[in-house]
């Protein structure tokens, strides 16, 4: 935990509110419609729902990297256009230039305008936190897939952002390794204020992170992904996971993808 | 490391899928199992088992003329012909053969890939650029090399000018070929993922698609030199007063076979040694960046 706030606080961030109103997207045919959602500054919001129905799509509109066809989305009271500079982005594949050390891929997240010898130990502390202290200079191709991936949150993790958008960060971990990341996302959050939008297709890794869990799926009759239901998960963190309350919810949130299954 | 080991695979496959064979060179090189697992040769061997089709078809030469087979008309022996190299540089002429023929090659090879990766950028980079450009550079392209000749020669008489344009019209098209597709092909991603940190423009440029395609470029020159000496040849046969293109049509009226023959070889060794030189430098690209 002071680890965290030591390799952190160096560059304290503002989280930020995000808000999508009324927004929908469509690649020829509709995969995002209305979506009302409103995430507080400093919020951990988990979107879960079934593959293809937009979660990363919902993601990519939140950093400026696609457009809704309808709606907005809006970040700290001002539309998102273009490439957001407050958001920092987990990609679901760890997308590091093959040509950079780790060090190095982790480094393109500083935001800009970052002190070269500021940068260096913030990147050599985000690696130390995640796991990477001995794989800094490896080039991707050398590790795997699960060290890539903690790099690529890393690389976000540098931006210290007031929006962090995560999708699936955690899919290619092995179950220890992913506790302790997702030990680290609760010790970050803690540490630097943060916004948090993370996708996920684990209910309990939502229920466990999140304060508030929504999942997106379709509508009888409607064409296109919206929030089907929100889950305003009791407790602090860290919960225990024998949480009866949060067993219901789960159950619950299984449902809901489970309907969504069989409506495919 | 799956994702991107497919990811990889992938792109070579639509590479490679556009029949642009100047693109496999660097594909092959992504499999290093397949390089080990082809042969057990040690580099002492293989040099040894690379030299020796050559000297067989020297001892094979020698043999042929020192037992009067062809008539030194015909075929001069090997002696004849380092003799006739001997002859050239007493007379001091090899060294300023060599010397303007790989000067020439050098100004047309640099000014044809300074321009090919300019243009190639452009229209990579650029969907504007892609369709403004690429129609008219497509049918400049089909156009035979030696067409350009007479028109060059009307235009610039016979001085340096038109053999180093002609040049560099070779060495410019593979160069442009290479980057404008490699450009293409930057896995989307990847630039998504500059994109999201910020990167745009020329910083984008510097720091992924420029990256991502240096391999490409590097086996894009390589082939842009080898074409730059296909073209020297043309060049100099046509209108010279100097060079080894020169010796070869001057030698062709004089009926000096041995010089001839001096010639190709000389284009051989500088063509191989100037491709091996660069080739290094392509394998310590694909290394360094892909
Ligand atoms: N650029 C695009 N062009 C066309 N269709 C797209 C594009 N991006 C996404 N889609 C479509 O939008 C739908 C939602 O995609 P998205 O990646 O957001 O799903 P997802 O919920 O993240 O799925 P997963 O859980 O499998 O990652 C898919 O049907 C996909 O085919
Ligand atoms: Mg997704």
């Amino acid at each position: 935990m002071t680890d965290v706030s030591a390799a952190l606080g160096a560059l304290a961030s503002t989280a930020h509110p995000v808000r999508f109103s009324g927004l929908g997207r469509s690649f020829g045919r509709p995969v995002l419609r209305d979506v009302d959602l409103e995430v507080a500054a400093g919020e951990v919001l988990a979107i879960v729902g079934a593959s293809g129905c937009g979660k990363s799509t919902l993601l990519r509109i939140a950093a400026g990297l696609d457009a809704p066809t309808t709606g907005t989305a809006t970040i700290d009271g001002t539309a998102v256009d273009g490439v957001d500079p407050r958001c920092a982005f987990g990609f679901q594949q760890p997308r590091l230039l093959p040509w950079r050390s780790i060090a190095a891929n982790v480094s393109l997240g500083l935001p800009r305008g970052t002190a070269a010898a500021a940068g260096r130990k913030r990147v050599a502390r985000l690696l130390e936190l995640v796991g990477l202290a001995d794989a800094a200079q490896l080039r991707p191709r050398e590790v795997s897939g699960g060290m890539a991936q903690r790099a690529s949150l890393a690389r976000a993790l540098a931006r210290n952002p007031g929006v962090l958008l995560l999708d699936e960060p955690f899919g290619a971990l092995d179950a220890l390794t992913r506790l302790k990341m997702q030990d680290l996302l609760l010790d970050v959050h803690a540490a630097a204020p943060t916004t948090v939008l993370l996708v996920t297709h684990d209910v309990d890794e939502a229920l466990q992170l999140a304060d508030r869990v929504v999942l997106l799926g379709r509508e009888p009759g409607a064409e296109g992904s919206t929030v089907v239901r929100e889950i305003v998960v009791p407790g602090e963190r860290p919960r225990d996971r024998g949480d009866a309350r949060l067993a219901e919810l789960r159950g619950e949130l299984l449902e809901g993808l489970g309907v969504e299954r069989h409506a495919h | 490391m799956t994702d991107q080991t497919t990811a990889t695979m992938e792109r070579e496959g639509r590479a490679n899928a556009l029949g642009n064979p100047m693109l496999t060179p660097v594909g092959v090189r992504a499999q290093p199992g397949a390089a080990r697992t082809r042969g057990s040769l040690g580099p002492v061997q293989r040099i040894l088992l690379g030299a020796l089709l050559p000297a067989i078809v020297l001892g094979a030469w020698w043999l042929s003329t020192s037992t009067g087979f062809f008539a030194p008309h015909q075929l001069p022996s090997p002696v004849a012909v380092v003799q006739a190299g001997v002859d050239y540089a007493e007379r001091g002429l090899l060294g300023t053969y060599i010397a303007i023929s790989t000067q020439r090659v050098l100004i047309g090879f640099i000014a044809g890939a300074v321009l090919g990766l300019a243009v190639g950028a452009l229209v990579g980079l650029s969907k504007l650029g892609d369709a403004f450009l690429s129609p008219m550079l497509g049918g400049v392209r089909a156009v035979p090399s030696l067409a350009w000749v007479p028109l060059l020669l009307l235009w610039m008489g016979i001085g340096e000018e038109p053999k180093v344009v002609l040049i560099a019209i070779g060495a410019f098209f593979p160069v442009y070929t290479t980057v404008a597709t490699a450009l293409r092909h930057v896995d989307r991603d990847l630039v998504e993922a500059g994109r999201a940190f910020g990167y745009r423009g020329v910083a984008l440029f510097f720091t992924v698609q420029l990256p991502a395609v240096v391999p490409s470029v590097a086996a894009g020159l390589r082939l842009a030199l080898a074409q730059a000496w296909l073209f020297l040849v043309a060049a100099e046969l046509l209108a010279s007063s100097m060079g080894l293109g020169y010796v070869l049509s001057d030698s062709q009226t004089t009926g000096r076979v041995d010089r001839i023959i001096l010639a190709i070889v000389l284009l051989a060794l500088l063509g191989k040694l100037s491709d091996t030189v660069f080739g290094l430098a392509e394998r310590w690209a694909v290394r360094r960046w892909a």
